[in-house]
């Protein structure tokens, strides 16, 4: 099957590698290195979408990211990939593309009536059009818009392609390896400078690919070749292709997006799609270049027009052709190198030209290869819906404001040229306010802001001798203010033709009686006359005039439509364009896929997971995991067909029959040592810590400076100056950073140093009535008696040899010790305790048993200690000292901590002991009060209590202490259910602490 | 993302660090008398300015040290990185 725009001699393509893909269900092919456009235009395919509001025919305009109207939606491993710029995306075997923006197809299009009423769709449309009535928002107007907008479909499964993330630090990064990037990182590298230098597009060389330049003796293809050769041979040197830097953010970090297999048919196991570069670099040189600027004129839309800059690059790096009757519309010579590449290809284009008598090198050279040239010329408004298929030109006078001798010409693509535009976007994302250029019509960068420097066309410099010399010079400089090797390369002598000046005229007048659209942004569809009218309507600001008429906004972020916005409203408002000044760049300058932001974090691997040393026997025996902060604790363990319910119901009634063992590694643990370590703790907490004698533990609540209770748990003393602490699995990381704070900059004078010790140890929890007897099994040699280790107290002792610390305290309000060994013992210890425990009917027990038996003994935790509560509300004012001074103690005399009807705990049992009263209901007296139903409280955990067989949950009410006996009601609106309940006291089981102590 | 200077560490990224407000503040000594409102002033209210302010880091996932930050809010421009027992200009 022959192309019938294809070259046959030129290009860079791989002619020996066919590849074919699908686009809009039909069958293509082109070449390896072919992107989705150039092997389509090599098909003769123009028609490639519709246009946001009107849906006009769209087709290619540039060869790039500006692209505006090539948008297209990937389908690739039965994944669906939107937003995909077909002047991007290579094409590789099996690729299957389609249209957006086209419903039902690309060349029927429903949407395009809108583009017959346009009297709907003025500036501002969003604003005007579907606002009344408001009840017409849901039904019609919003899911109209939905099917019509929109720039294609986002998968809705999950993502199987792998994207990571990469840090990296360099002295230099530069931007773009056009000749400003290659020469400036040459000259750096060759200084020892670290350098990474990154190209978007696969070809390195930027406009030498395309340029007919003489570097040093050899073509710039040549030149570009070798000095990427040399540098990718630089161990100092990390050059990326397919990597644009899209990110400038504070302190020189940048942020590069790597499309790896994007290019690729089907992703290798283990090769990412993509990569995201986050660069920390000592210097930056942005080389990002320049993009072409559109000239405005009727229906510039059509497909078939499209940027001078990129018919040429199709022909010499495609070898395509983007029409065979080209019509070259320029105001600068740009236009003339398309018209000669050309005319080299056999065939024969006219050049209109909006200057009188432009003379230069390569308009001689045009001249000479008999190429027709029409100056004073315009092009009034091109012709055909689809595709272009003619074109109205016109004379211009010399004041550029009337149009004579109007004819039509047979032609089937404009290709357009309205000067250069510098790519100033990262500079300007680094803060550096760019300043406006009256020579080159355009923004450049000023003072450096962040230690970046703009070199090349994206700083305005158009010859390629200054570039080349700008380059060298600063890839010199800044790698020697890093690097001091003083070790300068010369630089290569650089021939290229003179061009002449370019015109200020971009803006073809309408010609009398015709009202033909003149498109300033194409992606929005915005035009001269929503401009206008914006303007007319008030708006001022260039920030109001984008948001109002959407110019410049959308994927391409207006990189072919900004200056000519800004030329036009300063204008009509007489004013210059610094004056009215440009809208902020703001990152990423391409659009960045999510699964790149997110990288590897993802469901299981978007936080850290933690396991106790005896993860794996929780796994051999049925554990059901929970997840506990980052870690994983046993809930339950599954017995046969048991549910959670009641699996943890054997658990729980075990511990209060026999003896149960659960693991208690995730508590925290912090060793808290030094002279000072009994004041400190004494300022810490609210209790009294003193006189705690060594060998014993207590309790403790430490607050917020506001007074709430940040974290409760016990601390032992092992020896004078050494403190073991615990806290909640929850609070460990803040309550040591709690510590920290207060020993380094509040009370700095108190010796006393803390350190995280959790990992260190490995803990299980024995408690039931029978634990001091498997105690005394496990500890043949210590003394567990109740004399020997009475309640709160602590005793080092040897399991089977190994060191264990033994410590009396309880959650479960039972008879209970909890025993510590070094982590890597941890496993051996639970096995010898489930081996010796057999005897007293041990069970291993989860967090879901832990809970029950908590919350009937009315013991608080994180449900209770929600960061809203005074140790008052959770019943632990008796912990509160009123002799000493303590963070928080201030603010629990502050007069709402202190009012008689204050919160308290209560325990709560539904009247029929049999409804389970939902975590979140509200306490409330009337259960038919007007909404809102004036609330008590919250009921803050439930449990179905093994002591008695029945529900019960601990709840949070207003004067909890007058309420108890009181007869309330539960209601969840959640679940929809009102419970009649009594209020008790939250100390269910063993008000007197008898189990603990005996 | 900020890199900042930790006198412990070197220059690191941010997302080593834990912000921790503003540095000037002072708590009220201990066991001393101390009135609702200047109590509420410790507590609660806090300056928000724009420009230069020294406020606090926790170098959390490096040397653990809290460390005093002059940065300016608006430029996110850091002048001087100093310990925590240093004293500031
Ligand atoms: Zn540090």
């Amino acid at each position: 099957m022959s192309q019938d725009f294809r070259l046959e001699n030129i290009g860079m393509v791989n002619r020996n590698k066919k590849i074919s893909f699908t686009f809009n269900g039909k069958k293509y092919f082109g070449y390896e290195g072919d992107t989705i456009a150039s092997a389509l235009i090599a098909n003769g395919v123009h028609l490639v979408g519709r246009s946001f509001k009107y849906h006009r025919p769209r087709g290619f305009f540039g060869v790039g990211v500006d692209e505006p109207y090539a948008i297209l939606q990937l389908e690739r491993n039965n994944e669906r990939d939107p937003n995909i710029r077909a002047t991007e995306q290579e094409i590789f075997e099996g690729l299957e593309v389609k249209s957006v923006n086209c419903w039902p197809s690309v060349n029927f299009d429903i949407g395009a009536i809108n583009n017959f009423l346009k009297m709907f769709f003025p500036a501002g449309f969003y604003y005007k059009t579907f606002m009344w009535p408001p009840s017409f928002w849901y039904k019609i107007y919003e899911p109209f818009i939905r099917m019509a907008a929109g720039f294609g479909e986002a998968s809705i499964k999950h993502d199987k392609e792998r994207y990571e993330h990469k840090y990296e630090y360099c002295d230099l990064l530069i931007t773009g390896s056009g000749p400003s990037g290659l020469a400036s990182a040459y000259a750096a590298a060759k200084n020892g400078a670290r350098v990474i230098l990154a190209e978007d597009k696969p070809r390195y060389g930027g406009s030498l690919l395309t340029s007919d330049v003489n570097i040093g003796n050899q073509t710039g293809v040549e030149w570009s070749e070798k000095i990427i050769t040399e540098l990718k041979s630089m161990s100092n040197v990390i050059v990326k292709n397919r990597s644009q830097v899209f990110g400038y953010y504070d302190h020189n970090m940048l942020v590069m997006s790597e499309r790896i297999s994007d290019h690729l048919p089907k992703t290798q196991k283990y090769l990412p799609k993509q990569r995201l570069w986050y660069i920390r670099a000592k210097e930056v040189l942005i080389s990002s270049g320049s993009i072409e600027r559109p000239l405005v004129f009727g229906n510039n839309d059509t497909p078939g027009v499209m940027l001078s800059s990129a018919a040429k690059e199709y022909m010499k790096v495609y070898g395509v052709l983007v029409g065979k009757k080209p019509l070259i519309f320029t105001n600068n010579d740009s236009g003339y190198e398309t018209a000669i590449e050309f005319k080299k290809n056999g065939v024969n284009p006219i050049i209109l030209d909006t200057r009188k008598e432009p003379y230069s090198d390569i308009i001689t050279e045009a001249k000479n290869l008999g190429i027709e040239i029409k100056y004073s010329y315009v092009v009034v408004a091109a012709k055909g819906y689809k595709k272009v298929k003619s074109a109205d030109i016109a004379k211009i006078s010399d004041n550029k404001k009337d149009l004579s001798n109007i004819e039509n010409i047979e032609c089937d693509c404009i290709c357009v040229s309205g000067f250069w535009t510098p790519s100033i976007h990262l500079a300007s994302q680094s803060g550096n306010k760019s300043e406006f250029n009256e020579k080159i019509d355009a923004f450049i960068p000023k003072k450096s802001k962040q230690k970046e420097n703009t070199i090349g066309s994206a700083n305005g410099k158009f010859t390629l001798e200054e570039t080349i010399n700008e380059a060298f010079d600063k890839g010199y400089e800044v790698s020697n203010k890093i690097t001091e090797n003083n070790n300068k390369v010369s630089i290569p002598t650089v021939v290229e033709k003179k061009s002449s000046e370019h015109d200020k005229f971009w803006c073809v007048p309408l010609p009398k009686g015709k009202s033909y659209k003149r498109f300033l942004d194409f992606q929005n569809d915005v035009a001269v006359t929503d401009i206008e009218l914006a303007l007319r309507e008030g708006f001022r600001s260039i920030e109001h005039v984008k948001r109002y008429t959407t110019l410049g906004m959308a994927t391409d972020q207006g990189k072919t439509s900004n200056l000519n916005g800004l030329q036009l409203v300063s204008d009509i408002e007489n004013k210059v364009v610094p004056q009215v000044g440009h809208t902020t760049f703001r990152p990423p300058y391409t659009p960045v896929s999510i699964g790149a932001i997110v990288g590897r974090e993802v469901g299981k691997h978007s936080k850290p997971t933690r396991k106790s040393p005896m993860h794996e026997w929780h796994r051999k025996n049925n554990a059901v995991f929970v997840d506990a902060g980052v870690w994983l604790r046993p809930r339950y363990y599954k017995h046969g067909n048991e549910t959670l319910f009641e699996a943890s119901k054997r658990e729980a009634k075990n511990v209060r029959k026999n003896v149960g063992v659960c693991d208690v590694t995730t508590l925290g643990k912090i060793d808290v040592k030094g002279p000072d370590a009994a004041e400190f703790l004494n300022r810490v907490y609210t209790n009294a810590w003193l006189k705690l004698p060594v060998g014993k533990a207590r309790y403790g609540v430490m607050l917020r400076e506001d007074g709430i209770v940040m974290d409760d748990g016990t601390t032992t003393r092992i020896s004078e100056n050494h403190y073991h602490m615990t806290t909640t699995t929850a609070q460990a990381a803040n309550v040591l950073s709690h510590l920290e704070y207060y020993l380094q900059l509040v009370w700095p004078e108190l010796n006393v140093n803390v350190v995280s010790t959790t990992e260190q140890w490995a803990g299980a929890a024995i408690a039931g009535p029978n634990s001091r007897e498997l105690l005394t099994k496990l500890f043949p040699n210590t003394d567990v008696s109740n004399e020997g280790l009475p309640f709160m107290g602590y005793k080092e002792a040897d399991l089977f040899g190994i060191p264990a610390k033994i410590y009396r305290i309880s959650f479960s309000g039972e008879l209970a010790y909890e025993v510590n060994v070094e982590s890597d013992y941890g496993n051996f210890m639970w096995e010898k305790i489930m081996e010796v425990g057999k005897e007293f009917q041990i069970q291993p027990y989860g967090t879901e048993a832990l809970s029950t038996l908590r919350i009937e003994m009315g013991h608080v935790a994180g449900s209770e200690l929600d960061g809203r509560t005074i140790p008052h509300d959770a019943s632990l004012e008796g912990l509160v000292s009123k002799k000493k001074d303590f963070i928080g103690k201030r603010s629990l005399s502050r007069s709402a901590f202190t009012k008689p009807d204050r919160e308290k705990i209560v325990g709560v049992v539904p009247l029929d002991k049999t409804t389970s009263i939902p975590e979140g209901s509200y306490i409330v007296k009337d259960p038919k009060a007007k909404l809102p139903n004036p609330k008590l409280g919250h009921v803050s955990a439930s449990c179905w209590s093994v002591e008695y067989d029945n529900p019960f949950s601990l709840a949070i009410i207003k004067d909890g202490k007058n309420m108890i006996g009181q007869k309330l009601f539960a209601m969840s609106p959640l679940k929809n259910k009102t419970i009649p309940v009594e209020i008790v006291s939250s100390h269910y089981v063993d008000p007197e602490g008898k189990r603990v102590r005996a | 993302m900020l890199y900042i200077f930790c006198p412990h560490c070197g220059s690191r990224s941010q997302n080593e660090f834990a912000y921790g407000g503003d540095a000037t503040v002072k708590r009220p000594e201990l066991n001393k008398e101390i009135s609702d409102q200047d109590w509420d002033n410790f507590v609660y209210l806090r300056k928000s300015p724009r420009g230069k302010h020294l406020e606090l880091w926790h170098h959390i996932s490096g040397c653990r040290q809290w460390i005093k930050v002059e940065r300016d809010t608006s430029t996110h421009e850091i002048f001087k990185t100093y310990k925590a027992d240093e004293l500031t200009e």
